[in-house]
C-alpha cells in the first residue's frame, strides 16, 4: 500500500493556498478582497499564493472592472478541482489509517 | 509520528470545512433582526385589528363583512407596506451591526446569493398577493403571505444559518393551517410574522450572540 502522506499535494501544504482552494471550489468565482477577508491575510501574501496556484494551473484569473476600479476574480480550474479532491481523499485516508 | 500527522489532517479538514461554509453562507444574520421584525409585525397586526374592527362597524349597513371598500383595502395595503419595510430596515440594522463586529463584508458573494434566493419567492408571492387584493380574495392574503414567506425562508436557508429552515417550516405550516380558518387570517399572520420571528430570534441570539 502506498503511504498516504505521499499522496498529499505539496502545493496545498500552505494553509493559505488550502484556504483559497476551499473557498473557490464552492463558489463560481470570488474576487480578491473577498478572499482576503475570508482567509485573513495581507494583500502581498495573498497575491503571491494566488500566483503559485495560477502557475500550477489550479486557478484561473479574470481581470475586470467595476466602474473604474479593477476587479480581479478567481475561479478554480478543472485540474485544480481534481487536485483538491485528491488532496481531501489523501487526508481522509490518513485519518482512517490510525483506526 | 503517525498520530501527529493524522491530527494535522483533521485540523486541515476542519479549516477547509470552515472556509467552505463561511464563503458560501452568509452567517452574520442576527437573532435580534428576527426579534425586531417580529415586534414590528405584532404592532402592525394590532393596528390592523383595530382598523378592521372600526371598519366593519361602519359598513355593516351597506356591505357584507367579507367585502371591503377600496379605501379600506388601500389603508391596509399601505400599513402592510410600512410594516414590511420597517421590519426589513430593522432586520438590516442589527445584521449590519453583527457583520461589522465579525469583520464580514455585508455585501459579498454570500449575502448576494442569500438575497437573490430569498427575493425570488417573495417577489412571486408579492405579485400573487397584489392580484388577490385586486380581485377581492382578502381572506387568502394572510395564508398566502405565510406560505410564500415560508417557502422563501426554506429556499434561503441553504445560503445562511441552517436554522432558518425551521423558521420557514413554521411559517409554511401556519399558512397552510390558516387556509382552513379564513377570517382569522390576522391572528395567524401575527403568530407567524410576530411570534415565530421573536421566538426564532431569541433562540438564535442565545445560541450564537449572547456574551
Amino acid at each position: 500500500m502506498k503511504n498516504p502522506i505521499e499522496q498529499l499535494n505539496k502545493i496545498f501544504d500552505s494553509r493559505i493556498r488550502l484556504g483559497i482552494m476551499s473557498a473557490l471550489v464552492v463558489n463560481d468565482s470570488i474576487n480578491f478582497n473577498e478572499l482576503k477577508e475570508l482567509i485573513a491575510v495581507t494583500d502581498g501574501n495573498l497575491a503571491s499564493h494566488l500566483k503559485t496556484l495560477e502557475e500550477s494551473g489550479y486557478i484561473k484569473v479574470q481581470k475586470g472592472f467595476i466602474g473604474r476600479k479593477t476587479n480581479t476574480t478567481y475561479a478554480v480550474t478543472k485540474s485544480g478541482d481534481k487536485a483538491f479532491r485528491q488532496h481531501l481523499e489523501a487526508l481522509e485516508k490518513m485519518i482512517r489509517s490510525i483506526g | 509520528m503517525q498520530k501527529i500527522t493524522s491530527e494535522q489532517s483533521l485540523k486541515e479538514i476542519r479549516d477547509i470545512k470552515q472556509i467552505m461554509e463561511r464563503s458560501s453562507r452568509f452567517l452574520s444574520l442576527s437573532g435580534l433582526s428576527g426579534v425586531a421584525a417580529g415586534c414590528i409585525a405584532l404592532a402592525g397586526a394590532a393596528i390592523a385589528y383595530y382598523e378592521i374592527g372600526k371598519n366593519s362597524f361602519d359598513e355593516t349597513d351597506y356591505s357584507s363583512r367579507s367585502s371591503v371598500s377600496d379605501l379600506f383595502s388601500m389603508k391596509l395595503f399601505v400599513l402592510g407596506m410600512i410594516v414590511f419595510f420597517g421590519a426589513l430596515v430593522m432586520a438590516f440594522i442589527f445584521t449590519y451591526i453583527r457583520s461589522r463586529k465579525q469583520g464580514v463584508q455585508i455585501w459579498g458573494a454570500a449575502s448576494k446569493r442569500l438575497l437573490l434566493n430569498i427575493s425570488l419567492p417573495l417577489i412571486a408571492g408579492g405579485i400573487f398577493i397584489l392580484k388577490l387584493l385586486q380581485t377581492g380574495y382578502i381572506g387568502l392574503i394572510a395564508p398566502s403571505c405565510l406560505i410564500f414567506y415560508g417557502l422563501a425562508l426554506i429556499n434561503a436557508s441553504k445560503y445562511t444559518l441552517s436554522e432558518v429552515r425551521y423558521l420557514g417550516y413554521g411559517q409554511l405550516i401556519l399558512g397552510l393551517i390558516s387556509l382552513y380558518f379564513i377570517g382569522y387570517g390576522l391572528f395567524f399572520w401575527a403568530a407567524g410574522f410576530g411570534l415565530l420571528h421573536i421566538i426564532y430570534g431569541t433562540i438564535m441570539w442565545n445560541k450564537y450572540e449572547k456574551e
